[in-house]
């Protein structure tokens, strides 16, 4: 992976090279979900509709789509020889799991719906959304790291 | 035609899965640590962003030139413009619980093959929360 080990200054921890390479490939997959399908390739949307929650997309092609997410994980993951990966323990992913669900139904989307499809068309409601789930992540992970709460091991 | 629709949602799948993998989205410290942008800031996240706002801005262009898309006869783009407490009620909730444990739907269910246990437990609690909503606004 030496052609995207590139590194920023300032921060020894980032992957930019890596970062813009998987970035790239997330836009052809939304580029083809939108050009291939006439659909936003908005994941929590997709979700909803596989297991019963929602309409749009044709449920066996919803269902392809999130079967490729962990299929295109192994692969980088075989490519690499394994992936670093830092959870946080059961108690804070059931928290955290409820507000993402609960959160991108009521908001209509997620960080593929609004933060990439969205945004890139500039769509208001989009722009508003990606604007508040960003300050929000931000404020939450300040607070907590504030009051000490550390949820990763 | 179904056929078609399908292994083009199977490739779209996979490719945004390796996509989150290569750029370290799979990894919720990775995560934890654009949103730590008053700590120990990590910028990897805006590059994906980056990434994927710059291939999809092009194909919005692209877009309206077509009649209809490859697969499908007709596109099914969002027309809604008005800015709703609901939403953002609904964006702010979500940012909390990305922030909470540095996952969002997408990486959530990419690392069912990373870290099976702890994205199952993640992708239910998430699912359960979708559900919640669908019976809270009587569509149950």
């Amino acid at each position: 992976m030496t052609p995207i080990a590139l590194s920023l200054p300032g921060f020894p921890d980032a992957a930019p090279g890596a970062g813009l390479a998987g970035g790239i490939l997330i836009g052809l997959a939304a580029a083809l979900m939108l050009l291939g399908l006439g659909r936003i390739a908005g994941i929590s949307g997709i979700t909803a509709r596989v297991v019963g929650l929602g309409g749009g997309i044709d449920r066996a092609a919803a269902v392809a789509f999130l079967v490729g997410l962990p299929v295109g994980a192994a692969i980088i993951a075989m490519a690499q020889g394994g992936l670093p990966a830092n959870f946080a323990g059961p108690i804070p992913l059931i928290i955290a799991g409820l507000l993402v669900g609960i959160g991108t139904r009521l908001g209509s989307g997620c960080t593929s719906g609004h933060g990439v499809c969205g945004v890139s068309r500039l769509s208001t409601r989009s722009l508003v959304a990606t604007g508040t789930f960003m300050v929000a992540g931000i404020a939450t992970v300040a607070i907590m790291n504030a009051l000490g709460l550390e949820v990763l091991s | 035609m179904t056929m078609r629709k399908v292994a083009t949602s199977l490739v779209a799948g996979t490719l945004f899965g390796s996509g989150l993998a290569l750029g370290g989205m799979t990894n919720p410290a990775r995560v934890r640590g654009f949103l730590d942008l008053f700590g120990d800031w990590d910028p990897t996240l805006a590059f994906v962003m980056g990434g994927a706002v710059l291939v999809m801005a092009i194909a919005w262009r692209f877009q309206p030139r077509m009649i209809a898309p490859l697969f499908e006869d007709k596109f099914y783009i969002p027309t809604r413009k008005d800015l709703t407490t609901p939403l953002v009620f609904g964006s702010a909730l979500f940012g909390i619980g990305w922030g909470v444990a540095g996952l969002c739907p997408g990486p959530g269910i990419a690392a069912l093959v990373i870290e099976p246990v702890s994205a199952l437990i993640f992708v239910a609690s998430m699912i359960a929360g979708m559900g919640l909503v669908h019976l809270l606004k009587g569509e149950g």
